[in-house]
């Protein structure tokens, strides 16, 4: 009897590279993130309920205060990881042109990147107040 | 193979069968609401530039703030956040579903009509209690 072949591609051999045991983790981490964000978006709901209404000076001082700061900060940081790996998991379902594809998951990333860095910039402007 | 080249430089196009898809299903509710919350989390992603802006805009001063209030103490901004709240809940109760899903409880077909259901009910109902709130206790924006 020979000696098995394993389940290997032509294209895996080329590549070098078995399973990198990682094809779980964005799964996993879709639910790491949506559990953190029942209590966090519970919070966001309440500062932004709070600050109804509250005048310009209000909001910052508000929105600049420790507690405060901190809970909107991990709020987008949490966010920002679940909604790339949603949009990803939308974009591999439904688009399947190649070009397309690179180009809607790039564009993925770009928008979280730059819609939770300008939230974070923001806030941490209001708390240190330069 | 003939055949398929034969058809192939005629330029005629053969019709494959194709699987089942979703449209030979009759709805579901539990149906509907899995596609209600694909719908809501590709709303909420493209609703934090709302949450992007209104930071941005407290952080670079009264006039910039101003401009985030005025619209969304507008017709078509209230319509928006009145949206945007209501895929928040909806959306995290969907997720909190699909969680109690995840421990494989609640899969009996009594079970999973009664979980989507209170999803949408809940999520209405938590809506229109925050809202009522926000206008009656704190005023609203102005």
């Amino acid at each position: 009897m020979t000696v098995s072949q394993p389940m290997h591609t032509p294209l895996r051999r080329v590549r070098g590279l078995g399973s990198a045991r990682s094809g779980t983790s964005h799964f996993w981490y879709q639910r790491v993130t949506s559990v953190a964000g029942i209590p966090l978006t519970a919070g966001l709901l309440v500062i932004i309920t709070a600050l109804l209404g509250r005048s310009h000076a209000a909001v910052v001082q508000i929105l600049g205060s420790p507690i405060v700061a901190i809970v909107m900060l991990l709020f987008i940081i949490n966010t920002a990881h679940h909604m790339w790996i949603g949009m990803q998991e939308i974009i591999l379902d439904y688009v399947h042109d190649d070009r397309w594809k690179l180009l809607s998951l790039m564009a993925n990333t770009f928008f979280v990147f730059g819609v939770s860095l300008a939230s974070i910039y923001a806030i941490l402007k209001l708390s240190f107040g330069v | 193979m003939a055949e398929l080249e034969a058809e192939t430089t005629t330029g005629m196009q053969r019709t494959r069968p194709l699987s089942p898809h979703l449209q030979i299903y009759r709805p579901m509710l539990t149906m509907m609401m899995s596609i209600v919350h694909r719908l809501t989390g590709s709303a909420l992603y493209f609703g934090m530039l709302l949450l992007a802006w209104w930071l941005i805009a407290a952080a670079s001063g009264p006039n910039a703030y101003a401009n985030v209030e005025w619209f969304m103490g507008s017709l078509v901004g209230q319509l928006i956040l009145f949206g945007y709240t209501w895929a928040l809940l909806h959306h995290m109760l969907g997720g909190i579903r699909h969680l109690i899903w995840d421990t494989i409880h609640g899969f009996e077909p009594a079970e999973r009509e009664l979980l989507t259901l209170a999803t949408l009910i809940g999520s209405i109902a938590l809506t229109l209690i925050l809202w009522v709130v926000g206008y009656l206790v704190m005023g609203g924006p102005r």
